[in-house]
């Protein structure tokens, strides 16, 4: 086989797993947007906010450590206990159940009514406030994330591939672990949303606001319903990438990794953001191989965007998601 | 109640706007403490403002005034270091350092206009080392350039003077900082008859797994890499992941911190980086910081992070900095100094090896003299190691010197054209 068709097959196979990595952070916009209309811009600081909470929480760090040593002039830095992966995960997933509360008790409640764009401009401030609160609370610093998860070249597929092609690919154990943690989560939530009450409740809301407040469903426990399953994917996608590039605050920059994918799969569809990201993370790739070296390299970024609005010339409604027409 | 509220709300204004008292010395600090590069901003800016608190504390200012060093936040963005040099410049502003190759370019023509000092130690416009074009500008001790050929010296070195039919690789953040070596790559690939690929990452540089395939398909016998902020983390991991010999890839001096190295754990051990200026916490001068600074209370951030890499070049700076105000003072014989004579002290300023050692530093730099035409210094560096066990750099080579004979030409070239565009007319002759 030829050289360049293997290493173009390598590509390809890096760029679905960059894909689902993606799809991990579109995921939890899809969620939001899906049930309440919100383009929620703070996704991307949500998921470093959980990341930075979870390696806080797994070394000990106290919270406000510095703004307390500051007032009080003390040397407080950590508890002192390192915990368990799984437990700090489970802290950090009830901590973005309550932060879930608070920003329906403190910013939704009072935005009932309002226009999606008031709703947008909220969330903006809201990552904003997000990402000062996760600096002064944690620290600027960067963590290393330490889960447990595998890093590094997988060997059987290296040695699999060089025993049928004569090359070996090279795959993230990393990308792997993301990929199968993504196809249990796309399997939970849709389990979740068809055979559960609360999931039945959450798809009426989505449908139709006023028709699932005719039949008792509470609009307010539904968003923080929501709010609570975008912060824990929110979670996981900040575990995925905080293990790849250690916890810091560029995190929040991965939301722009999951645009173009929300543009192609379409605002409201869970599998459509999966697919998009699978898309996109292949689409980008492979440009970069053939193109990049002609043009310069570095194409990744916009690439991604390009193709989505190929895309949306085509399915202005995305790939997945749900043609609106409005007769008059 | 709404009296008192307007009191406070006068009184918080007149706090935060404050200027600093007509004698002080003003050395405004354009630092980035939030947004993605906030992991290198932060002890850098930390560095810089405790040793000007050393200097108050200790000495009582520089020359018997004390240094004032408002803080302004850039976030590394371009845009907000121009509106940081604008809102600042009037408090009486002797020199600038915004730690940005980005701000840096846009405020050239304005402290050329404004008759300011700007200070770029490692980064910036490489050709500004040129002091017949670049009035206003210092970048000493060493620029990109340098740091470029010293990388190459030090490759000659270890192949027995012979990089003949190598190939080397550049990865390199997808800006203005990033492109800086390319040149001087280019022509040194020419010199020495090895290949240069280059493959540009674009910021923030979270995902890279395109360029290290490659890398991993070309196989280049090193790496030479110019990343800044959460890029370096993930290039050293995905240096890692692909088994790239780490002590084949090399990184510039803002590729060289603990925080780009420690998230990769032991994958990290044997990565090597550039650095022009001593590391650890060893100094003397830090048992001062200590005593004056970090017990008095009085240091800028947590005090965690004193005796790290780029803590110590943001010190670094400030050393620097006060060394050039003492000289201005000595030359205009007041120490209530104006920009322009701090620019002459800039230019007059000579830090020697007994000089670094007074200030409790016996080593810690390289020494330079500056002049009228060479604004750039001798432009060593060393190599440094990581060591993953022990979590520490260790130095592994003494300073190397750039090759002059490749760098001056282009310095020259590079600034005449920039003294073409804007009707310069050459100075010191």
């Amino acid at each position: 086989m030829p050289d360049q068709l293997l290493y173009a097959m390598e590509v390809s196979l890096n760029g679905l797993m960059a894909g689902i990595m993606y799809a991990l952070v579109a995921l939890g916009f899809v969620l939001i947007f899906k049930a309440s209309g919100i383009f929620n811009y703070a996704q991307g600081v949500l998921a470093l906010f959980a990341a930075l909470t979870l390696v806080g929480l797994q070394q000990g760090q106290i919270p406000f450590s510095h703004v307390i040593n500051a007032i009080f002039g003390t040397e407080l830095h950590s508890f002192g206990w390192t915990l368990p992966a799984i437990v700090a995960i489970a802290l950090t997933a009830l901590v973005m159940v309550g932060l879930a509360w608070l920003i329906e008790r403190l910013v939704l409640k009072h935005l009932v009514n309002q226009e999606p764009i008031i709703l947008f401009m909220a969330t903006i401030g809201l990552a904003y406030f997000l990402e000062g609160l996760g600096d002064v609370m944690w620290g600027a610093d960067i963590k290393k994330l330490d889960v447990g998860l595998p890093q590094g070249i997988s060997e059987t597929i290296d040695a699999l591939t060089f025993n049928a092609f004569g090359y070996g690919f090279f795959i993230d154990r990393l990308d792997i672990v993301a990929a199968v943690v993504a196809a249990l989560l796309v399997a939970s939530l849709t389990l979740f949303s068809q055979y559960t009450k609360y999931g039945r409740a959450l798809r009426a809301v989505a449908d139709d606001h006023q028709a699932a407040l005719s039949v008792g469903i509470s609009l307010r426990f539904i968003w923080v319903l929501v709010w609570s399953i975008a912060g824990f994917v929110a979670l996981v996608a900040g575990i995925m990438w905080g293990s790849k590039s250690g916890v810091q605050f560029s995190l929040s920059l991965i939301a722009l990794k999951a645009l173009p994918v929300l543009m192609l799969g379409g605002f409201t569809s869970i599998p459509g953001a999966i697919v998009g990201g699978l898309i996109i993370g292949m689409g980008e790739k492979l440009f970069e191989f053939f193109a990049g070296p002609l043009i310069g390299g570095a194409t990744e970024n916009w690439f991604a965007y390009v193709l989505a609005l190929l895309f949306l010339v085509f399915r202005p409604q995305g790939l997945f998601g749900e043609r609106i027409i409005e007769r008059v | 109640m709404k009296k008192t509220f307007t009191m406070l709300a006068a009184a918080a204004i007149a706090a935060t706007t404050a200027a600093p008292a007509l004698a002080d010395l003003v050395v405004p600090n354009l630092s980035y403490r939030t947004g993605p590069f906030a992991a290198g901003g932060i002890p850098y800016a930390d560095g810089f403002n405790d040793y000007f608190t050393l200097l108050n504390e200790r000495d009582g200012g520089i020359g018997g005034e004390k240094v004032q060093v408002p803080e302004c936040e850039t976030a590394y963005n371009t845009e907000k270091g121009v509106e940081c040099y604008e809102a600042t410049k009037g408090q009486g502003a002797l020199v600038y350092n915004p730690l940005s190759t980005g701000i840096t370019y846009q405020l050239i023509p304005k402290v050329s206009a404004d008759g300011i000092t700007l200070y770029t130690p490692g980064y910036g416009r490489t050709s500004a080392a040129n002091g017949k074009v670049f009035e206003w500008v210092f970048n000493y001790p060493a620029n990109y350039w340098d740091g470029a050929s010293v990388a190459i010296k030090y490759l000659l070195d270890e192949n027995g003077g012979s990089l003949e039919g190598k190939k080397i690789a550049l990865l390199y953040h997808n800006s203005a900082y990033g492109k800086e070596p390319i040149r001087t790559l280019q022509e040194l690939a020419k010199k020495h008859g090895f290949t240069l690929s280059e493959l540009p990452i674009d910021s923030p540089g979270q995902e890279q797994k395109s360029q290290w395939l490659q890398v991993r398909r070309d196989k280049p016998d090193y790496v030479l890499f110019w990343g800044w902020g959460v890029m370096n983390s993930v290039a050293v991991q995905e240096a890692a992941n692909i088994r790239f010999p780490m002590d084949k890839f090399i990184g510039i001096w803002w590729s060289g911190s603990e925080n780009d190295v420690l998230p990769a754990g032991d994958g990290a051990n044997g990565y090597k980086a550039l650095t022009f200026n001593g590391v650890g916490g060893d100094y003397p001068v830090y048992a001062d910081l200590k005593k004056y600074v970090f017990d008095a209370g009085k240091g800028s951030g947590a005090g965690d992070s004193a005796g790290s890499v780029i803590y110590s070049r943001g010190m670094y700076a400030a050393v620097v900095i006060s060394e050039a105000i003492r000289k201005a003072q000595e030359l205009a014989g007041t120490p209530k100094v104006n920009a322009a004579q701090v620019r002459d002290g800039f230019e007059a300023l000579e830090i020697t090896d007994a000089r670094l050692e007074e200030l409790g530093l016996k080593g810690f730099g390289q020494a330079f003299k500056a002049t009228c035409a060479d604004h750039g210094g001798a432009g060593g560096a060393m190599i440094q190691q990581w060591d993953a066990a022990a979590k520490k750099w260790s130095l592994i080579t003494g300073f190397i010197e750039p090759d002059h004979d490749v760098l001056d030409p282009l310095v020259a070239e590079d600034s005449a054209a920039f003294a073409a565009e804007n009707n310069i007319a050459e100075r010191c002759n």
